[in-house]
């Protein structure tokens, strides 16, 4: 679905960003970026829609390479999600912000209305539908920036910090909808530091580190490894610090099988 | 002794048909590190205005109740009186800082108190080395990472050398090891200059184990506060749809307070009590 291969990018001459990335994402997959500021991580994203190219190598989405299409034509197929919704948002009323790429890409009116009404109900805005979006909460404005990319139904979706200033609540409704548009075979990145949310929701994981791919392979093989972490600046969910506190043979992030392993070890040796 | 006191404190928005914050009556004691927390639009910013009396004397809207500070009724004080005794530290720090340099920006506070210069001088050396941050003293403001931004907030506030310390979700946008290093910065500042802390914050797990007390917003009322581990622990919690840490979880399922007294509320202490050397 999303091919990196060997792909470098610098914004300054000497200094990568990115340095012989090889990547292969699949169809259908829910995937974590992680790494520390710097790392690379909203580079690699902008190169799946086109918004960066790569200087050497080459990207290639849904088998095109990104070199010989325009962000718009990737537009459609890619919806990236900024960490700040400010960034991003710019209508005049919350309906006006999510029927502005479906009019662009010539829907017909019917259908985008339909669309519209969707994403409103589906993230809770039905009741701000003739307000300005700087009128809304940071949250509020976080929800309609996701709902103003996924009415346009793209293929890959890229998220980038999600979940910043996000209450419990809207972490786990957020994490529901990415497995159900997951579920229906979108292709799901999500960029983030927030450890507890991968350690909770998402099952795979890449980590980047100084412009390259340090690791790759599960959420629970990964966020227990504790060099792996400290060699990219990356605090460990707490799951991760209770296993080695407790000198678990097997660490884990799973809660099931933190309390049954811990449940053995209750009261000391002395029992 | 208390340096906040709040009695009957209720507020609605201009315009707002539903008040903000209902009935709310609680003290903080000199010293005392408070943790606030709460679902998302449960009336935790609004609090914190009320605290440096932005408002009422800011925002207009309907004020009732009473809120003083270290024996200023907010009410009746201006604000900037009362910032010399608190300082609120926002989520934003793009949103607050202004001056050409982190040196500018820390000396700004106490050269409008009409400070002698060698005071001022001495404020600003003082606050860059708590926060740790001499060495950004002629960078901009605008070249910082968010992490090193929010510590200079902290330290331009700290210049007003205030008894208290209120802080809105300070590491929302940080990522996670500057995010760690903030908040060691108000531990610290707190449990050696004695300073009063009050931090809204969602991630839980992060500074359950630093504060004195824990008080819980929903819906605009304050409905929970007390221990730490006596609010994470009460059944009433989790039915608020708050972020309670796994050594939290985890000790639950194990009826580690039931069976044994215990409330641990990190991962270290999690494990001396399993591993039986707190029993």
């Amino acid at each position: 679905m999303i091919l990196f291969d060997d792909i470098s990018y610098s914004y300054s001459p000497g200094r990568y960003a990115l340095e012989h990335v090889n990547l292969n994402i699949g169809e259908a997959e829910l995937i974590a970026i992680l790494g520390e500021n710097g790392a690379g991580k909203t580079t690699l994203v902008k190169h799946v829609n086109g918004l960066l190219k790569p200087q050497s190598g080459r990207v290639t989405v849904c088998g095109i390479d990104t070199k010989n299409s325009t962000v718009a034509a990737l537009a459609r197929k890619v919806g990236l999600v900024f960490q700040n919704p400010d960034h991003q948002l710019f209508a005049e009323t919350v309906e006006k912000e999510l029927a502005f790429a479906l009019v662009n890409f010539g829907l017909p009116p019917d259908e985008v209305s339909r669309r519209v009404d969707w994403a409103m109900n589906e993230f809770e805005l039905t009741q701000y539908r003739e307000r300005p979006p700087f009128m809304l909460s940071g949250g509020e404005r976080k929800r309609l920036a996701l709902a103003s990319v996924l009415c346009y139904d793209p293929q890959i979706l890229i998220l980038d910090e999600p979940t910043t200033g996000q209450d419990n609540r809207q972490k786990t409704r957020l994490a529901a909808l990415l497995k159900r548009l997951n579920g229906e075979g979108k292709t799901v990145l999500v960029v983030t530091h927030d450890m507890e949310f991968v350690a909770d929701f998402i099952p795979r994981v890449v980590m980047l580190s100084k412009g390259r791919v340090i690791a790759e392979g599960s959420a629970e093989e990964i966020l227990t490894n504790r060099e792996l972490l400290m060699s990219a600046s990356l605090l460990p969910p707490q799951l991760a610090e209770i296993s080695w506190d407790l000198a678990l043979q097997r660490p884990s992030i799973d809660l099931e099988q933190i309390v049954s392993a811990a449940s053995k070890l209750v009261g000391g040796p002395q029992r | 002794m208390a340096i906040i006191e709040i009695r009957g404190l209720s507020y609605s928005y201009p315009d707002s048909p539903k008040p903000s914050i209902q009935d709310v009556n609680f003290a903080v004691d000199e010293g005392e590190f408070v943790l606030l927390t709460g679902p998302s639009g449960c009336g935790k910013t609004t609090f914190c205005r009320c605290l440096n009396g932005l408002i009422p004397n800011s925002y207009g809207g309907t004020f009732s109740g009473r809120v003083v500070v270290d024996g200023l009724l907010t009410s009746e004080h201006a604000v900037y009186e009362i910032a010399q005794r608190l300082g609120l530290v926002f989520q934003n720090p793009e949103n607050e800082l202004f001056c050409t340099t982190v040196e500018r920006e820390v000396a700004f506070g106490p050269e409008n108190l009409a400070l002698p210069r060698g005071e001022v001088r001495s404020r600003v050396e003082e606050s860059l080395g708590v926060v740790g941050i001499s060495h950004l003293r002629d960078k901009s403001p605008e070249e910082l990472s968010g992490g090193e931004q929010q510590k200079v907030a902290i330290a331009a506030l700290l210049a007003m050398k205030p008894k208290v310390l209120v802080l809105d979700e300070p590491t929302a946008n940080l990522d996670p090891l500057s995010a760690r290093s903030v908040l060691n910065i108000l531990a610290k500042l707190n449990t050696e200059s004695g300073v009063t802390i009050i931090l809204v914050e969602h991630r839980l797990e992060m500074v359950a184990h630093m504060a004195d007390r824990c008080a819980v917003f929903d819906d605009g009322r304050l409905v929970l506060a007390g221990d730490p581990g006596e609010v994470l622990y009460s059944e009433a919690v989790d039915r608020m749809g708050i972020g309670i840490p796994k050594a939290v979880q985890v000790a639950k399922r194990l009826a580690l307070n039931s069976k044994f007294g215990k409330k641990p509320l990190s991962s270290w202490d999690l494990a001396d009590i399993i591993k039986g050397g707190k029993l």
